[in-house]
């Protein structure tokens, strides 16, 4: 199995993008990121993370809520609703991740490739300033030459 | 605006005068005139990106009256970079695992 890499882009000032392939149809791939009992399998971010809970109501105005648990018990829970359910291709939803972050409206697209699938995630942020916040957060590998020699800066401090 | 030490970081660095200042700095300690240099900005205008940064504790000035060298601080920056590593982490950790899981979701469904 080859592995592939995410590429992220900002297709606006208020955007945030990131493309993926994965090797399976898009069927399977739409599956896996929209129902319950693939999602509690894979989208748990670091090992040792678990997801107690995973709520999704797959329809225009349907709620979802997913609560992560970390390793030291500690919990984050994001809650939002679709906007747009287009199966196999298309998904249009808003994330909450709580009251210390703006709300966002994600669109994830699906694309048959072959016998492979490209999903380009796209988070749309209320303000620049919201996208700026996250994007020092790390979200993007940061083209900015400054922001560049800050991070050469950061990985010298070492852990 | 939230004042927590995490935010106040955040909001140092969503500017890239201030990046420029922080990536001129991690070279050495400067004066502001020699910070002022590099940009097309007046004394006071660094001056002000500089009490920005003071604020979030990035940035600390010499006791010295006349010269007042201004030298980084990346404490806070150490904790930005946790959190930093742990969001890009998350999808990079996810995806790879819904490699593999597809790959079981292929297999199930060949087998019916």
């Amino acid at each position: 199995m080859t592995t592939e890499t995410s590429a992220w882009t900002t297709p606006s000032d208020v955007e945030l993008a990131v493309t993926r392939t994965f090797d399976a149809p898009q069927h399977l791939v739409f599956e896996a990121f929209t129902r319950p009992e693939h999602i509690v399998h894979w989208m748990l971010g670091p090992e040792g993370w678990t997801m107690p809970v995973c709520e999704v109501d797959l329809r225009p105005g349907g709620q979802w809520h997913m609560v992560w648990r970390r390793a030291d018990g500690t919990e984050l829970a994001m809650t939002g609703s679709y906007l747009e359910v287009t199966p196999f291709a298309r998904l249009v939803q808003t994330e909450s991740w709580g009251d210390d972050w703006p709300e966002t409206v994600n669109t994830t697209t699906f694309t048959s490739s072959g016998t492979r699938t490209v999903v380009v995630q796209t988070t749309k942020f209320p303000t620049p300033e919201a996208r700026e916040r996250a994007m020092a957060t790390g979200m993007t590998s940061g083209a900015d030459t400054s922001y560049d020699r800050l991070e050469t800066y950061l990985a010298s401090l070492g852990a | 605006m939230a004042d927590d030490p995490l935010s106040l970081t955040f909001a140092a660095l969503a500017d890239p005068t201030r990046r420029a200042i922080l990536a001129r700095l991690a070279e050495g300690a400067a004066t502001v005139k020699e910070l002022s240099a590099p940009f097309a900005m007046s004394g006071p205008a660094v001056s002000k990106h500089l009490k920005v940064l003071e604020r979030a504790g990035l940035v600390v000035r010499g006791r010295d009256a006349q010269w007042r060298p201004c030298t980084l601080d990346a404490t806070p920056l150490r904790e930005v970079s946790e959190w930093t590593d742990g969001f890009r982490r998350f999808w990079d950790d996810s995806y790879r695992r819904l490699d593999a899981y597809l790959e079981r979701m292929k297999e199930q469904s060949d087998d019916h």
